[in-house]
């Protein structure tokens, strides 16, 4: 399938003033382009979940938007962090490896990959010590 | 209710972040926990927390709240200040306690 439209996003790490940055510029690139309020409501709650986990537990990273010629929307989250230890632990809800940092600041609720996972019509995560790659995709409902 | 009506009727201080207070209050979320937010709220609610950090106006603008209720008169940072005024984010500070904010909420039909 052959991409439209690709956009690129650097996340840094720890860099929680400028947390949901890309979300948002993600979801007015978007809405620019005439989706409807479903997709990029789902599209923003994943997109934020994954920038704020580049940001907590990674040493930032990148994200990837392609929009496919059928209007899927493809994105891909990269970092090379620390990997997940035990994936099937992180995807259960309220279980978290949150720092003290972190939660103060009310993160590290253990909700993040189980909500990325039910907004989006594909979830593929993989991990290793070299770092978590996230590929989710979105299409009209 | 518009948010403007909102303040009118309860009094509750308008930390002046936004001057937009044309948006529709179409019901309340209660939450600090920001992933639960993000997942659990609803477009044009008023949020209702007891953080008053930067983080909380990247939710509020991705879920496009109609405001931000700071209860219990709980800390403000000032980066929040400007975060929300720089996304042109309503904040208001209730002075009560999360409990008794959403009470207000119910008895104006919210």
């Amino acid at each position: 399938m052959s991409t439209v439209l690709h956009e690129h996003y650097e996340v840094k790490p720890d860099d929680f003033a400028n947390a949901g940055k890309a979300s948002s510029a993600i979801k007015e690139q978007l809405k620019s382009l005439g989706l409807s309020p479903a997709v990029l409501r789902r599209v923003a709650v994943a997109t934020y979940e994954c920038e704020i986990n580049l940001i907590i537990h990674a040493n930032g990273g990148t994200i990837d938007m392609d929009i496919e010629e059928d209007g899927t929307i493809r994105l891909v989250f990269q970092d090379t962090g620390p990997g997940i230890a035990d994936l099937e632990k992180a995807m259960t809800p309220g279980f978290s490896t949150a720092s003290e940092k972190a939660r103060a600041m009310g993160f590290g609720a253990g909700m993040g990959l189980p909500n990325i996972k039910r907004v989006s019509d594909t979830f593929d995560i993989q991990s290793s010590e070299e770092g978590t790659r996230i590929e989710l995709t979105f299409v009209e409902s | 209710m518009k948010v403007k009506e909102l303040i009118e009727k309860t009094g509750w201080k308008d930390e002046g972040t936004s001057s937009n207070l044309e948006g529709e209050v179409v019901g309340a979320y209660c939450g600090d926990l920001l992933s639960w937010v993000m997942g659990n709220g609803e477009q044009g609610q008023a949020w209702i927390t007891v953080q008053g950090h930067i983080n909380v106006v990247a939710v509020a603008k991705l879920r496009e709240f109609s405001c931000i209720i700071i209860a219990d008169n709980a800390p403000i940072l000032d980066e929040f200040m400007n975060k929300a005024e720089e996304e042109d984010i309503v904040v208001l500070s209730s002075g009560l306690p999360v409990y008794e904010t959403a009470k207000v909420l119910v008895e104006l039909g919210v």
